[in-house]
């Protein structure tokens, strides 16, 4: 009787284990969907009360309009050169720093490593109006090395990095360099290869972020043609203030090269934000 | 044979400091000297031609004097109220189901994870054509007519329901790596003792996710109160329910990059970074009343 109803609970359990999971998907993905119906849809039809659900007639001007309306080329090859850019910065400079940190004797060590654990706790607010001045006192405003400039190096990336080759056991290092390799080489070839999977959910928290921001991009690059695609999207808002159809196309243009990474590194995104976690 | 010692520790020294010498010097050139600018200017006052000239704890002074930055305070608090309790809640929520035997486990995570992937821009895109007054689908769903997003007592709220819907996915896969180390056999030996579901949750998942619980806390916190790129997006600068919604740092970007008040917006920055810094010391004395380290 009492295995009965224990396995009764169970049961119950698990169904509304599902039902949780599967209600809260569809609240996770219906805003997407909602702006994919939306992009489909004529202005007319989006301001129907009530909603039609699925457009009615498919209409497909809006992507056209936004295409028109903002330079995407552009803001593509900015967005994907500002990341580019700032990941690869934060691999290199963070692998040589973050090894040096954690396997090296050298002196002032703590000090400086004290100055990258202070930075990671700032917020980068802080840093913004004279990092724009000095863009602006020498002219480097409305510039692709502008969209990059915060990002040249990365204290997280490096405290990161550090622990990552904490990890490995310094014999490893020790072996190649009786072996004959000296520090650089101990360093490029033994022990950088063995952080792979750090520098992959490092390039991805790098990216994802880069990605997202928006303050920055916004004040430094307000060149129509410089701009990212959160500060483009920004400026379409401004001009199409009520024509949702084409605002949620652009919105989807915005998102694609994301989205699509996403769909093939899916697992390698989640746990290398895992990984990061804690930021 | 010391001699050659020296002569190595000499040589991983040089090393050591070339390799470093990069991030150490974009350190200071990038964070380190604005730092002190910000600080400083935060004491000036900003003149035409971008001349800054001392003025002692004027910008401060008018800061405290003004009602509107005041109620930056509170919107940004009341932010984080809205947000972070419910948010956490949520995303231990997902955690603990998606740490259960399900099927499609990496789908719904992958589902969950989403709006991490996707800009604040383009999501709230999406949200403010949801919330729309008129036309919006929610109110359709709910049946009511409200203007969300111009309604003074509403705006904050629909900004809070966002933030909570793109942190969720991010939060619970912190967690849920912090349960997946749980050892299984803690539940069996529960199980044996005849606990139910609800009671091992007490007894045995919350103290010992309590560390990670802490960690994402804490960071989720942080971001709140930092909150900028979410309200910009949501709520138009033209738009009359600004003082009910903007952030500290929303009224620190329109003072310095709308209006120019660089000295000002730098006492506001100044004044978050206290704020974060009060929250999180808190935070780090009352985790010792909950957080269990001894596991």
């Amino acid at each position: 009787m009492r295995t009965g109803s224990m396995q009764g609970s169970r049961r119950l359990f698990t169904v509304l284990t599902y039902f949780f999971l599967i209600a809260g998907s569809v609240l996770m993905v219906f805003p997407f969907l909602w702006m994919i119906l939306t992009s489909l849809k004529s202005l007319g039809e989006s301001m129907q009360i009530p909603p039609t659900f699925f457009p009615a007639v498919y209409y497909f001007n809006n992507f056209k309009d936004a295409l028109t309306s903002l330079p995407f080329g552009a803001l593509y090859i900015n967005t994907g050169i500002m990341v580019f850019f700032r990941v690869i910065c934060a691999i290199v400079f963070s692998s040589m720093a973050g090894y040096a940190f954690a396997k090296l004797r050298f002196k002032g060590k703590n000090v400086l490593f004290t100055l990258v654990l202070i930075q990671m706790m700032m917020p980068s607010q802080i840093f913004v109006i004279p990092q724009y001045e000095m863009l602006a006192k020498v002219g480097l405003t409305e510039s692709h090395f502008a969209l990059i400039f915060p990002g040249l190096v990365s204290a997280f990336g490096t405290f990161f990095l550090r622990q990552a080759y904490m990890g490995i056991p310094s014999e490893i290092g020790e072996a190649a360099y009786l072996d004959g390799c000296n520090q650089w080489q101990t360093f490029y070839k033994v022990m950088l290869p063995l952080t792979g999977t750090s520098i992959a959910a490092l390039t991805i928290f790098t990216a994802v972020f880069a990605y997202a921001d928006l303050m920055w991009p916004l004040v430094v690059n307000t060149d129509i043609n410089m701009m990212t695609l959160s500060s483009g999207l920004a400026t379409l808002k401004g001009q199409f203030m009520t024509n949702y159809p084409v605002l949620m196309a652009g919105s989807l243009f915005a998102m694609v090269p994301m989205l699509i990474l996403y769909l093939i590194f899916q697992r390698q995104f989640i746990e290398g934000i895992a990984l990061t976690g804690g930021k | 044979m010391s001699k050659q010692k020296t002569m190595v520790a000499k040589q991983e020294q040089r090393w050591a400091w070339l390799m470093v010498a990069p991030t150490i010097i974009g350190l200071l050139v990038l964070n380190y000297y604005p730092l002190i600018q910000t600080f400083l200017l935060s004491f000036s006052k900003t003149k035409t031609f971008g001349a800054v000239e001392f003025n002692g704890i004027q910008n401060y002074i008018d800061m405290f004097q003004m009602p509107e930055f005041w109620k930056a305070t509170w919107n940004t608090i009341l932010f984080c109220i809205l947000t972070v309790p419910v948010g956490i809640a949520l995303a231990l929520l997902v955690a603990i189901l998606l740490n259960a035997k399900v099927r499609f486990k990496g789908g719904f995570r992958a589902i969950y994870f989403l709006p991490m992937v996707c800009a604040p821009a383009a999501i709230a895109m999406v949200w403010r054509w949801m919330f729309n007054g008129e036309y919006g689908i929610i109110n359709s769903i709910l049946g009511v007519n409200i203007n969300w997003l111009t309604n003074p007592s509403t705006a904050i709220l629909a900004c809070a329901i966002v933030a909570i819907w793109s942190s969720i996915g991010y939060d619970a896969v912190l967690l849920l790596s912090g349960l997946q180390n749980i050892s299984k056999s803690y539940y069996e030996a529960a199980h044996l003792d005849g606990a139910g579901p609800i009671r091992q949750f007490f007894s045995i998942t919350l103290p010992m996710i309590s560390p990670t619980l802490f960690v994402t806390l804490i960071m989720r916190m942080m971001a709140s109160l930092k909150v900028y790129d979410l309200i910009y997006m949501m709520i138009d600068q033209s738009n009359p329910v600004i003082p009910n919604v903007q952030s500290l740092m929303y009224l620190f970007y329109r003072e310095a990059f709308v209006a120019g008040n660089k000295g000002f917006a730098s006492a506001i920055v100044i004044w978050t970074i206290l704020l974060i810094g009060i929250v999180t010391v808190v935070q780090f004395i009352g985790q010792k009343k909950w957080v269990n380290y001894d596991v």
